[in-house]
Formats: C-alpha cells, structure tokens, sequence
C-alpha cells in the first residue's frame, strides 16, 4: 500500500525541526527478515554545529548559521552560486541540460516509480525526483531568471535559509543513478540537478561532503591517492599483493609499473588495493596470462582512477582527469584501461572526452572488452566447473546506463559460471547499488544506517530474488558486481543483515570469477569470509 | 472585425515562428557540453536491442563508427506518435495523455491537408465541387472533429488526473491549469464550429485562401471568428511555454540523450573545447578562487593540494 507521506513544495521553506521523517513502517517490504531498527539520534556535536533540519540523517555539513546575518550570508551565497551556475562560462559543461530541465518538464512524474529510493521510502514524498527539482526551479525562475508573473507561472516559494540548507541536503538524497531520466518522455534530467545543487555548494560555498572533498579528490591531488597512499606506499603494498597471491594461487606473477611504452596503461580504483587486494591480483595474473603489454602508474594521481569531481564538482573532475591523461602520455601507452570502477570508467571515457585538450587525447576504454576477448581467445585455460556455484551480475549504472557497456561482462559469466542467473531488470534498466555517486565511502553519523535501509534497499531484494531458488545457508552464492563503489556498498549491506551467515552470500568483481576458473592457479580463489 | 481577425493571425504565426527560432537558437548558442548520454542509444544498431554502445569493444576508436538511422527512427516514431516512454512508465497517464497529443497531431494534419486544398483552390480548382478530390474533403471532414474530441478528451482526463492525483497536483501551477482550459477551450469551440457553422469546413479553406492571397474578406461568423481567434492565441502561446518540448524534445534526444559522438577526429569538437576551456571561472570557493588562475584551463591545470604542500616545505 502506498503511504505517501505529502510534502508540499513550499513546505520545504518552514520554520520547522525536521521536514520529513521515514520510519521503520514506511519502508518498502523485501523477502526477508530484516532487523532494522529506528533511527539513531545524530550525534551533539553534529546536531550543535551543522543543520540538520531535513530528516534523520545529515549528508552534508552545513554550518549552523549563529546570527541572521550567518542566515543571510548562506542565502545570497547560495543564490550567487545559482547565478552562475546558469551562466556559460562558468558551467559550460551542464548548462545546456541544466537549462533544458528547467523549462521543459511537464511535471508529469513518470519518473517517480523508477527511482528506487522513492520506492524504499514507501514513496516519502521527499525522495520524489521532482522534489528537489521544483524547488530549485522555483528557486530560478523567481530569483535567478526572473520570469514575469513567476509565481502564477511556476509556483512559488520562499527563498530562506532553511530552503537553501533543506535543498544542499537534498542534494545527498539522490544516487544520481539517473534511472529517473532514463523514464523522463521528455528528456529532463532530474538527478543532474542533484549534482548541480552539489556544484553550488562546493564550487561557490565551500561546502562538502568530507569523503568526496578533503579526504577524497584534494588528497588525491595531494598524495596521488584518496587512500592517501603515495607512490612508494603504493608500490610496496602492490609489491606485496604480487607475493602473497603469487605464494597462495602457486601461480608466479609481477605486476609491472611505469612500463614506458606499454600498449595499455591500467588504472585502478586504489580502494581495491587496500579492500579487495584479490581484484588487483586477478588483474595482474590474468594479464600476465594472455601476455599483454600493460603497466600501472605510479605518477600523481595516476595510479588512483576514483574522480569524484563526478559526484560534486566540475573543478575537481576536471584536475583530476587531466593528471591521469598526462600520465598516459607522459608513459608513451597506446591507451589507458580503466579497472573495476564505474565512476571511474564514466569519468575518464566519457565525460572527459570532451574536456581533454586535444594534446591529452588518449585513447581510454573500460576493462571488460579486453578481459571478455581474454577469456573467448583461448589463450587462458579454464574449469567453468570451479565457478559452479549460484552468481549473479550486479550491473553499475556507470557502466551500464551511462555507457552501454553491458555484453562483454555476460559474455565472461555466461561462459566461466554454470550457474549465473540474471536480477530483474539489468543491463541498463539495472538499479543502483544504494551507494552511487559516494555515499559507498561514508560511514559518518547514521549515513550507513541510511545507505542500508533505503538508498540499497531495491538492489538487496534484487539481489535476493536473483537466489530466490537457493535460499539459505546452505548453498555459497556469489554476487559479481565489477565496480569498487558498488562492492563497498554489498559489502557494507551484506555485513549489516548478516547475510555470510544467512545465506552464504558474498560478493566480488568478475576478474575474481575469471581467476577462480583458471586451470594454472589453485582452486579457491574466491573465498566465503567474512567481508 | 474580421481585419483584425487576419491581423491576429498573421501575428500569432509570427509570434509563433520567432519563439520557436529564438528558443532553437538559444540552445544553439549554446558552448560545446560534456557528453551525457543515456542508453539504450537507439543510434547503436544491434547492440541497441540490449542497450550496448561501441564502448563494448576493445579499441573502439580504430573502428569505423557507424550509427543507424532505421534504429533511431525505429525508437523515434514510437515516441513521437504514441507516447512509448508514458506507455511503458506511466500507464495511468497514458491513458490521457496519448489521446490528448495524439488528437493534436491530427489536428494539426488537418491544418495541413486544408491548407493544401487551400492552395489547390487558389490555383482556380474548386475544391469542394471537385469529384477527384472528394476522398481528401471527406477525409479532412472526418480529421477535425477527431482530432478537436480526442483533443478535449484527453485534456479534460489530465485535468481530472491534476487535479484528483496527489502527486501531481502537488507539481501544478496556475499555469497547468490554464494550458488545459485553453485547449478545452479552443477545441470545444472548434466542435461547435463545426457542428452550427462550417460542418464542411469550406469556412474554414476559404479563410486559409484569404490569408494566403492576404485578402481581408469579411467573414461572417462570430462563433468562427472566435475559434480562429482561440486557436491563433493557443499557437502563439504553446512555444512561449514548457509545452515548447514538442521540438526542444529533439535536441534534448539527440543532442544529450543520444549524443555519444566520440571525440575522435573531430577537430571542430576539439576547437570548441578551446573555446571553452578559455572561458573565465569565477566561482568562490577556495579550491578554486585565490590562485590567481582565471581560465578553466589555468584552473583545471592547478593543482591547490600540491600547492599547499608546496608551501609547507
């Protein structure tokens, strides 16, 4: 039953504690027993020093205006922001679809029922698509465009700073899956005008998240990582990788590094190094294997493919892309090969396709093209009998939706594992993980709490339906999702509803599968531990 | 009366036109934007019917990129005509809103086989009289009328739906609410039009007659002078509104959705990022501002960490 929780537009400018609330009984009902449990209180601190006027939950840290003059200030910060945001000099890259969203949406909804936190909320009508949209729309027609008879036009509403604070954190309500424009008849684009909002407030407010910002692209620009890891570090702990997996696979493998001339230069997301070191030393064997040409980077920011200017800034996206592109050609490789990581893939192959001045044109492409025509050369022996156990493919919407790449990673599962079955939908139609565009690396406060009960809440009953013949603990299933976001997102949701325990589940990425049905390597490459 | 009738018109043809271009050209004038495609791109041929791009082979860029027409007008025509998107995610609005764009569209093929006959007759045929062209008078006279109820049907049904469905009353404005009167409206009155005074539309031709030869006739009734004028405000209006997507939808199609156009071998792509990339960033916030970098390619070529380590040495 649909328990819309009604908000109105304008109810977003109140003087009120809190705008809406999701409790337990709101939450969309899955084919399983769930402890979940209400709410935990925000910390004081939090509470004392950042607004925390939305829900239960506090994404983005907005200072607490003290005076009205602090209130004041958010608003015209804010409202100079959206300025120029709709200016072509400053938002060249998004102002044509900003634009175009704004004047063209018929307000017709279509897009509700495919946003997968909509339907987690028990349709709380916060986490409508158009929501935040209308508000900010509203926002720029009455202040910013300045359109006669606005109100009667578009709608009013009161710019205060509860408005700006409530929108800023709004922002951080979207996966910015983009399944939503996907649906739009139209064209409109309602989880770009999240990560504009973001833009706003990092690019003219200085306002962040502290994952994606200081501890994520400045340190990445910094130490060449938003591991923090540097490129000795980075070197030792691969070095490292390359013995351990060497002693324990009984299969002799180096990974080679600032190759000069190599034909691919392959970047990971450093997360993995750190997380999922089997990834990185599938990789390495697998390569090693069909001998290829390839080396990884140990030059600022090169040896890291995470952008997370992607999820909140323009800037950053833009710095960093360009390191990575200099240090392609810095190495003379014929292109760069992104790893397992699907904003990374959707930033450096598509969006800065036309950012990339013509001297760091490089030619990029995601992994799974060249791992699927490993895997059908021949050139690599395999038991598909090792990977004889229930696997199903997790799709990225970075890799999926926004680049079509959907056949090579089936083409590998379809013929290394006997058991794959498909999640409903998939391919591009896939829902997200629940922690696209950052919120897979945020642990602050309740943000886990939230990422588990609502933003990954359609992928865990997805995922449970895809095993719905072999429920339980007794049979080891196996859920591929080939991106880093997306697997610190399961495992953070598989660990929370002690799903090793109950259902044998974990998780992992495709070259993990690719390795564990290598004939030359020893049996148990992927292993049910705990995450 | 009637001068100002034929003045109203030209005008709201004017109006028309010139909001169409000045948005169009808006759009145009825009700079070059990142891509932002969404797939399924219907442009991609086969790999089209699992949503799958060139993105799928390895060394894409060496191949030859070849893009398919029939793909995009099979996902195009579906749209246009009948609504697939709404169709296949928003049923219950469907089931107003197609009757509603769709008694449009025919409305608008009627405008224009009548004004075809128009023409036919000001080269001297007589249209109404003439027994060749009796299938095109008959089917002009069965288009009208379809096309003005299923018009009203459909408008009155999203009527109801803003009105009686939370979520979307929740999203509507005066605006709304007036776009759907006005069709109401224009088209009810285009049926008693039809019904009391022109069941032939042979009003309707000679108007269209007049206009083309810029002759002024006086034209005798008030209820068809009214509809023209209903009708010439509801054209003047449409581009000036959101309902402008009936051919924004285009670029918005594929200029974003469908635009996955590489940047390979496309110098002027390339000199468009050049254009860009010397444009001024004047956003505040201290990653950016304070460096003394004023270009996004002085920006995005800064590096304000490596910066502030710098300084600490």
């Amino acid at each position: 039953m649909k328990k819309n929780k009604m908000l109105k537009i304008t109810d977003v400018s109140k003087d009120s504690e809190k705008l809406t609330s999701v409790s337990i009984d709101d939450l969309m009902s899955i084919p399983a027993d769930l402890d979940d449990i209400d709410w935990a209180e925000l910390p004081e601190e939090t509470r004392e020093k950042y607004i925390c006027i939305l829900d239960d939950v506090n994404i983005l840290p907005i200072p607490k205006p003290l005076t009205t003059k602090d209130e004041e200030e958010l608003v015209n910060k804010f409202i100079e922001g959206m300025r120029k945001l709709f200016t072509k000099e400053n938002n060249w890259t998004f102002l044509t679809m900003l634009e175009t969203t704004m004047e063209h949406c018929a307000k017709c909804n279509t897009c509700s029922d495919s946003c997968h936190l909509f339907e987690a909320s028990g349709e709380n009508e916060m986490y409508r698509p158009n929501y935040r949209t209308e508000v900010f729309r509203r926002i720029y027609k009455k202040y910013v465009q300045k359109e006669p008879l606005a109100r009667w036009r578009s709608g009013d509403i009161d710019l205060n700073w509860q408005t700006v604070a409530r929108l800023g954190e709004m922002a951080y309500r979207c996966n910015i899956c983009r399944r939503c424009a996907q649906t739009c008849p139209i064209g409109a684009d309602n989880a770009l005008v999240a990560r504009e909002i973001r833009k706003i407030f990092s690019q003219e407010m200085g306002i962040t998240t502290p994952e994606l910002h200081d501890k994520g692209s400045m340190m990445q620009l910094k130490t060449g990582s938003s591991t923090q890891m540097n490129k000795i570090v980075v070197k030792d702990n691969v070095e490292f990788i390359d013995e351990d997996f060497s002693e324990e696979t009984g299969y002799e493998f180096e990974t080679p590094w600032d190759v000069e001339g190599a034909d691919i230069l392959l970047i990971h997301n450093a997360g993995e190094i750190m997380a999922w070191p089997e990834n990185i030393a599938a990789f390495s064997m697998i390569f090693q294997a069909a001998g290829i040409s390839w080396t990884l980077s140990s030059e600022l920011a090169a040896y890291d493919s995470i952008n997370y200017g992607v999820f909140y800034d323009d800037v950053q996206f833009a710095r960093t892309a360009i390191l990575q592109a200099q240090a392609a050609k810095n190495l003379g490789v014929k292109k760069i090969v992104l790893g397992e990581c699907g904003h990374a893939h959707k930033a450096l192959t598509v969006i800065a396709d036309r950012v990339l001045p013509e001297p760091l044109k490089v030619p990029r492409e995601s992994c799974f093209p060249i791992l699927r025509d490993i895997v059908m050369s021949g050139k690599i022996k395999f038991d598909p009998e090792r990977n004889n156990f229930p696997v199903t493919l997790h799709d990225p919407c970075n890799i999926t939706r926004l680049m079509g790449i959907i056949k090579p990673q089936r083409d590998i599962v379809h013929k290394l594992c006997p058991q794959f079955r498909e999640m409903h939908p998939h391919g591009p139609y896939n829902y997200c993980c629940g922690g696209g565009s950052g919120y897979a690396i945020m642990s602050r406060n309740n943000i886990p709490e939230w990422r588990f009960k609502i933003a990954g809440r359609k992928k865990l009953e997805q995922v449970l339906n895809a095993f719905s013949d072999c429920r339980g603990p007794d049979t080891k299933k196996y859920v591929c999702a080939p991106c880093s976001n997306c697997k610190g997102q399961l495992r953070d949701i598989f660990d929370r509803y002690n799903l090793l325990e109950a259902e044998q589940l974990t998780y992992g990425g495709i070259v993990e599968l690719i390795v564990n049905a290598m004939v030359d390597v020893n049996p148990g490459y992927i292993k049910w531990e705990e995450y | 009366m009637s001068t100002f009738i034929y003045i109203v018109t030209y005008l709201a043809i004017v109006v028309f036109v010139a909001a169409v271009l000045r948005r169009i050209i808006h759009y145009l004038k825009n700079p070059i934007h990142v891509r932002w495609e969404l797939y399924p791109v219907p442009h991609e041929g086969k790999k089209a019917s699992y949503g799958g791009s060139y993105l799928e082979d390895s060394g894409w860029w060496e191949q030859e990129r070849k893009t398919s027409l029939v793909g995009t007008l099979k996902a195009m025509i579906p749209e246009m005509l009948f609504l697939k998107a709404v169709w296949e995610n928003n049923r219950p609005l469907w089931v107003v809103t197609f009757p509603f764009h769709f008694g449009l569209y025919i409305t608008v093929g009627f405008i224009g086989l009548l004004g075809l006959t128009a023409i036919i007759q000001l080269s001297g045929i007589d249209v109404a009289g003439s027994h060749r062209l009796k299938p095109v008078v008959a089917l002009i006279s069965f288009l009208g009328p379809l096309g003005f109820i299923l018009t009203i049907m459909g408008a009155i049904g999203l009527l109801y739906k803003r009105l009686t469905d939370p979520g979307l009353r929740n999203y509507a404005n005066f605006e709304h609410y007036f776009n759907l009167c006005l069709f109401i409206t224009t088209m009810g009155v285009a049926v008693l039009t039809w019904l009391f005074v022109d069941p032939t539309f042979n009003l309707a031709r000679q108007f269209l007659v007049n206009l083309i030869s810029l002759k002024m006739t006086a034209i005798g009734s008030f209820l068809f002078q009214l509809q023209v004028l209903l009708a010439m405000f509801t054209i003047a209006y449409i581009p000036l509104t959101h309902m402008s997507h009936f051919f924004m939808k285009w670029f918005l199609y594929h200029d974003i959705r469908w635009g996955d156009e590489p940047n390979i071998n496309t110098p002027e792509t390339d000199k468009k990022i050049g254009i860009v990339l010397n444009y001024p960033v004047t956003w505040s916030a201290s990653h950016i501002s304070g460096h003394g970098k004023e270009t996004w390619a002085e920006v995005a070529t800064f590096n304000p960490a490596a910066e502030s380590e710098k300084g600490k040495e």
